[in-house]
């Protein structure tokens, strides 16, 4: 059996995790001091492509990348650098969809955190950063944690917008989700059991590891 | 050098217009009913909210001036404000969360001034604790070391025992002024209890529907408030309407059939007698403004009692005039269902709306 497809889907799934970590707080963060109007606007966009089929996302993230496409055409004419049909267009297609869920995990979080203690850390001459990154952060990091462990689980499990974005090739692109796939397609259903086997262990490491989190809520610190 | 405050801001139809100065090492007590912002005016101080107009100045360093553009940001107003939750970092112990206030000394310096710290307010067992493992008490303490830590030129309490046990107000009272007794700047105490500023604050700004009055002595509040709702906050009980008497001196109390004399001369403007219920007592001798009143109820309040009468000249339906005193007075009182009562001209307080 060729372990490619989880290699090459954990690695999507981790290199999109990072990313939507970090886009996902700093969206969460940055649109908590809107104005309504704005704010309201800008989370329906934001929260779309958890609720648009992942091939719509798909469709629409072609529009923009592919080789003809204004931005993957200046990419491609500017680096050489095709942004489909790689393993990094996977990891295109697995931001889009799993940054929702980081960035709402995350603004829920930050919306319960008791602004009173950065007032306070205010008051007291600490920095805006320190007060972020060392307050809280720190006392908002289940939900925190929470948000980045179920987007890398969307991540890996992603199929539609992959495919459309990165598709089929062995050995370059397949991952778990599109394998498990092109083996049902071509008949070979007892190596796409094994596939379907390894999905199920991983999902369900993962629901566990949320849950582990979740039961922790609440007795972080004494 | 002095903490001066003026400013103004609105909210909806609600406008904050607040105006007053606190000398260095003298204790302001801001006071007002809830809601009525007090809360915000600290804020506006300490510069994590910011008012639409005015100019907040600290020793002659000018912290917030709308006209001129400036509005220094929290962290370089050096006010100290203690939050009515304290506010502690729920992720740091007690030790840390003094220390990363001492930022600008070298590592051996702040160990040395957090030791220090926690050692004045008595928290050295509590150093490695978390705050949600420290008593309420506790908890105001550790918030306290905190804001020492940074060494404010100002303090700012926004109603420091509001949330802690009754029990535990009295004790804590007195180590928050022992605390407050070795600061040198000027202090900002807010609090809905009149007690406890009567007791902390020798000066006093009262806030009427987000206006401040000047800022008069404690004592002065306690005899002369003004206006009806500063004696409400001065803890006065009683309240009736009044009219100007006969003759100079005397005021006329339709609602208990009552023409009493008053030491204050009339003012343009008064419409209500307040009396304390502190300062109506049983005749002793022939004197002036003695009334008989007849027992409504009695209401025991520890060791003192409180007493609704009714003076006997009023028509129905006439307020009750409450009378404060000692129970072992009220138990050596011949007749406890009709007194002869009297309240002395100076305690008359002649109220404007």
């Amino acid at each position: 059996m060729d372990w490619f497809p989880l290699y090459n889907s954990i690695r999507i799934a981790a290199v999109s995790t990072v990313l939507v970590f970090f886009l996902g707080i700093f969206a969460a963060q940055a649109i908590a001091k809107l104005p309504r109007l704005v704010k309201g606007v800008l989370d329906v966009v934001l929260t779309l492509p958890l609720v648009l089929p992942p091939t719509v996302v798909g469709w629409l993230l072609l529009l923009a990348l592919g080789p003809r496409r204004p931005l993957g055409g200046w990419f491609l004419e500017t680096f050489g650098l095709r942004l489909t049909m790689t393993w990094q267009s996977g990891v295109f297609a697995a931001v889009a969809v799993s940054f929702p869920l980081m960035y709402r995990t995350a603004r829920g979080a930050f919306e319960s955190f008791d602004q009173t203690l950065a007032q306070a850390g205010r008051t007291l001459g600490l920095g805006n950063a320190y007060i972020f990154w060392r307050i809280q952060m720190p006392v908002c990091r289940q939900g925190i944690l929470a948000g980045t462990v179920l987007a890398f689980a969307r991540a890996l499990g992603e199929y539609g917008a992959t495919s459309m974005l990165a598709g089929y090739t062995p050995g370059r692109t397949a991952t778990v989700s599109t394998t498990v796939y092109q083996l049902w397609r071509t008949g070979q259903d007892g190596l796409a059991l094994r596939w379907v086997l390894v999905n199920l262990g991983i999902s369900a490491a993962v629901l566990l590891a949320v849950n582990l989190l979740e039961r922790r809520e609440g007795r972080s610190w004494p | 050098m002095a903490l001066t405050v003026q400013l103004q801001k609105r909210y909806g139809d609600f406008l904050l217009d607040v105006n007053f100065t606190v000398e260095n090492g003298e204790a302001l007590a801001l006071l007002g009913a809830s809601g009525c912002g007090k809360s915000t005016t600290l804020k506006c101080i300490a510069g994590i909210d910011r008012p639409d107009r005015g100019r907040i100045e600290l020793d002659s360093r000018v912290l917030f001036d709308s006209e001129a553009g400036i509005d220094l940001p929290p962290q370089k107003r050096r006010v100290g404000l203690l939050f009515q939750s304290y506010a502690l970092f729920p992720n740091m112990t007690v030790e840390r969360n003094v220390a990363v206030c001492l930022g600008r000394l070298d590592q051996r310096r702040r160990r040395e001034r957090t030791a220090e710290l926690l050692a004045l307010l008595r928290l050295e067992e509590q150093a490695a604790l978390y705050p949600r493992q420290l008593s309420g008490g506790q908890q105001q303490r550790a918030a306290l070391a905190r804001i020492l830590a940074a060494e404010p030129r100002a303090l700012l309490l926004d109603e420091p025992f509001s949330s802690l046990d009754s029990f535990l107000k009295w004790q804590l009272e007195q180590e928050l002024r022992e605390i407050l007794g070795r600061f040198s700047g000027p202090v900002v105490w807010v609090s809905h209890d009149q007690g406890e500023s009567r007791r902390n604050c020798p000066r006093v700004c009262v806030l009427e529907n987000g206006r401040s009055a000047p800022v008069t002595d404690m004592a002065e509040l306690m005899t002369n408030p003004g206006t009806v709702s500063a004696a409400r906050l001065s803890g006065c009980q009683n309240y009736v309407s009044i009219r100007p008497g006969p003759a100079p001196g005397l005021v006329e109390v339709p609602d208990w059939g009552l023409t009493l004399r008053a030491a204050a001369p009339w003012r343009e403007g008064v419409t209500t007698l307040g009396l304390r219920a502190d300062r109506v007592r049983p005749e002793e001798a022939e004197e002036a403004n003695a009334f008989p009143c007849q027992v409504v109820r009695v209401v025991e309040d520890g060791t003192s009692l409180l007493a609704a009468l009714c003076p006997e000249a009023a028509p129905p339906g006439a307020p009750l005039l409450w009378m404060e005193l000692p129970k072992d007075v009220w138990a050596a009182l011949p007749d406890h269902a009709r007194l002869l009562v009297a309240v002395r001209p100076e305690d008359l307080m002649l109220l404007n709306e």
